[in-house]
């Protein structure tokens, strides 16, 4: 599935980098300028993580960095509000079980 | 520990502002903003501004945080920290920063004379059943996907609110070859401008007033909505239910300031319905209760770019002055601001705000 906007009147839609990641072990692709959560989105990864207590499925709900419903594990880290981290090349990033721990 | 007679927290249309007139009046600023770009939310705006020349009617939201941007810029006074979160306000005056470098975090303090606050709104939410599945998403956060990061959020929407905010996200989603379903609003009016709703409805998306939601069904992804017509109450009534085959829910039912800083800067605060919430008091120069912390755009109420602009301009000019950097025509740019400021929030369209603003003034 592919999500990206191809045309658009107003804005220019700019050549940019492909960049390479990880999610849960599967190798996609996005591009600089992408945060994590965006270039998940636009490979029809809509899922971010799961409510603490009745674990359910949850999305990003506001993409600036205010609610945290986006947190995931990467590089490691739990708890990165992947709404606004910018993706990376190579990037490693997990579903997070809970409230995430330091390894 | 940085210097800066003044810090300015959030790099959005007030914070710009605000630096670019503490900046001209002399005072050492520092301006910090959370995400990797300034301008806030004038960053995803695609859409052209009305208001005064002075405020850059008819230019795109994107286009005038650019020129906010560069003016900042000009000035050596004024240092801007990016990708940099201001973490707290302490009671020795310190207020400490987070900032990133790649993908290094380094701790960072200041002791600025002044504060101004600029932190701008977070997007409410409603209650029904299955809110949190992924697909709904607050409308601002659909326009950041799509208008920042050029991501669809799905292929078929329901925005539920008519106001401003819902009605341009809805033409953009059209832009951006989206269906758009319908925009849903339980209030008998369109609460947006009507132009705005005149080229929704041009472009044939169905404006239903009257009308909420329900609730929402799908197993790890949004599948579908159902809508209701409410009574005078605004309560569903039965057997008027509506299903929805729709992959995103877009909820546009306002914003609420973003207080956080003010509680801890210990500045006295007042629940306003007109502003959005709780938001500090302040007199006509935007000087909270707290003589060195001032506030300005949404997170003193919720209102638009335009005016957090001029509200920004006259917190830093205002701030500066009270330190003793007095901008050379000061008396005229106050007077000027303080009149377009009214003018913003003139006629039938601003007694709302006017009215919010009555139960703040000191």
């Amino acid at each position: 599935m592919n999500q990206r906007i191809e045309n658009h009147p107003i804005i220019d839609i700019p050549t940019r980098k492909r960049l390479k990641f990880f999610y849960n072990g599967k190798a996609l692709f996005g591009f600089e300028g992408d945060t994590i959560a965006s270039a998940l989105h636009a490979a029809g990864i809509t899922q971010l993580s799961k409510s603490i207590k009745h674990h359910r499925p949850r999305g990003f709900y506001c993409a600036i960095g205010n609610c945290s419903s986006c947190f995931m594990r990467v590089n490691g880290n739990p708890n990165v509000k992947t709404c606004v981290e910018p993706l990376r090349e190579d990037m490693i990033v997990e579903s997070q079980e809970g409230r995430g721990s330091i390894k | 520990m940085i210097h800066a007679d003044i810090l300015v927290i959030g790099g959005g249309p007030s914070g710009l502002s605000a630096a670019i007139a503490a900046g001209k009046s002399g005072a050492e600023v520092l301006l910090v903003e959370r995400s990797q770009y300034f301008g806030g939310q004038l960053v995803k705006q695609t859409h052209m501004f009305f208001g005064s020349e002075k405020q850059h009617a008819s230019s795109r939201g994107f286009d005038i945080g650019k020129k906010l941007v560069e003016e900042v810029k000009k000035y050596g006074n004024i240092k801007i920290f990016h990708n940099t979160t201001a973490l707290g306000i302490y009671e020795d005056g310190v207020v400490t920063l987070e900032q990133k470098i790649g993908a290094e975090e380094i701790y960072l303090k200041v002791r600025p004379q002044s504060i101004i606050i600029g932190t701008g709104a977070l997007e409410k939410s409603l209650p029904f059943p299955n809110n949190d599945l992924p697909g709904i998403y607050g409308a601002g956060a659909v326009q950041t996907l799509m208008n920042e990061y050029l991501v669809k959020p799905g292929k078929r929407v329901l925005m539920v609110g008519a106001g401003n905010i819902g009605l341009i996200i809805s033409y953009q989603l059209l832009q951006a070859g989206v269906e758009v379903a319908g925009i849903i609003d339980a209030s008998p009016k369109i609460g947006g401008y009507l132009v705005h709703a005149s080229k929704i409805r041009r472009s044939g998306v169905p404006i239903l007033t009257g009308h909420t939601i329900v609730k929402a069904e799908g197993d790890k992804h949004l599948e579908k909505a159902t809508i209701a017509k409410v009574d005078d109450h605004w309560k569903p009534i039965p057997g008027s239910e509506m299903d929805m085959n729709v992959d995103v829910i877009c909820i546009s039912v306002g914003l609420t300031p973003s207080s956080a800083f003010f509680w801890q800067g210990g500045c006295e605060m007042k629940y306003v319905r007109e502003l959005g919430g709780y938001v500090p008091k302040r007199n006509r120069f935007l000087q909270t209760t707290v003589e060195n912390i001032y506030v300005a755009g949404d997170s003193a109420g919720i209102e638009e770019a335009s005016s957090a602009m001029v509200e920004g301009s006259i917190a830093g000019f205002a701030a500066s002055h009270d330190l003793g950097f007095v901008y050379e025509d000061f008396d005229r740019e106050m007077q000027d601001l303080l009149e377009e400021l009214q003018g913003l929030r003139g006629g039938e369209k601003g007694a709302h705000i006017r009215a919010g603003y009555e139960k703040v003034m000191f």
